[in-house]
């Protein structure tokens, strides 16, 4: 797994990296995703126009970008501009308490899954495989047993010891300090 | 009151995994860019090349063998605005 941080992973895309690009991008699709259809509740069709039209201004202006640790916010804000030029235009009334801020609960709530995922993304590849299948894919107990050729109890326990560590990682989530998804801790800035 | 394992497992489903296929054309993009770069260079030389292209984008991007999605229909009607 490539840790990188942001600040370096935008480095690398500025100075034409295209791998760091296909690491941005799978840094952030998540998150971007979520943001149109969980805050903006955007149809399939609505959501993809969104998303890529988000990695579309990101990859044009990336230059732009003054602070390179700042790009989880300038995303999160892309995002939110993009799905409200959607809805304007296709003349859908938004009104300013509709558009979530810096702050709002489900962006904040967001934020923190975001910094939950970078953390599974450190785990040893057992646990990320286990966890991965079972909450970000939603396999059942059954399916992951006949994959992984496990008994289905040891599913289980193998899915509490992985979250135990998870813990451990991350302490309990928003209230510790955890890592954040560019790789810095929470205060060091 | 959630345990912190309760609280994780939340936030790993709070994050909804999108379509592969979208995830792999925003990664394709430096690629694309550069396809685009070249037909807008045609498009600068090649007077009726550029008329196709002003009359039908869409078409022109398929002649191309491009995928005239509206991201790149948007990028490349800007780029020929400027």
């Amino acid at each position: 797994m490539d840790a990188a941080t942001d600040a370096e992973l935008v480095a690398r895309c500025r100075a034409g990296d295209e791998s760091a690009w296909g690491q941005l991008v799978d840094r952030y699709a998540r998150y971007v995703y979520a943001i149109a259809v969980r805050v903006y509740r955007l149809g399939p069709d609505d959501a993809e126009d969104v998303f890529q039209e988000v990695f579309a201004r990101v990859f044009e202006r990336l230059d732009t970008l003054r602070d390179s640790d700042a790009l989880r916010p300038w995303l999160a804000q892309t995002t939110r501009n993009c799905a409200v030029d959607l809805l304007r235009r296709q003349g859908r009334e938004i009104a300013v308490e509709d558009v979530p801020e810096e702050g709002d609960d489900g962006l904040d709530r967001l934020d923190e899954a975001l910094t939950v995922h970078a953390a599974l993304d450190g785990m040893p590849p057992d646990c990320r495989e286990i966890l991965d299948r079972f909450f970000r894919r939603d396999e059942s107990y059954h399916t992951i047993s006949a994959e992984l050729d496990l008994p289905p109890g040891t599913i289980a326990s193998r899915i509490a010891r992985c979250l135990g560590r998870m813990r451990d990682v991350l302490g309990e989530p928003g209230r510790n300090h955890p890592p954040t998804a560019s790789g810095e801790k929470v205060g060091q800035r | 009151m959630m345990t912190a394992e309760e609280q994780i497992a939340l936030a790993l489903r709070a994050l909804p995994t999108p379509p592969m296929g979208w995830v792999e054309a925003a990664k394709e993009l430096p690629a694309a860019r550069r396809e685009l770069e070249t037909i807008l260079d045609r498009i600068e030389r090649d007077e009726r090349f550029r008329e196709q292209a002003v009359a039908d984008l869409e078409a022109m991007l398929r002649a191309e063998g491009v995928e005239p999605t509206p991201v790149v229909v948007a990028h490349l009607r800007r780029r020929l605005e400027t």
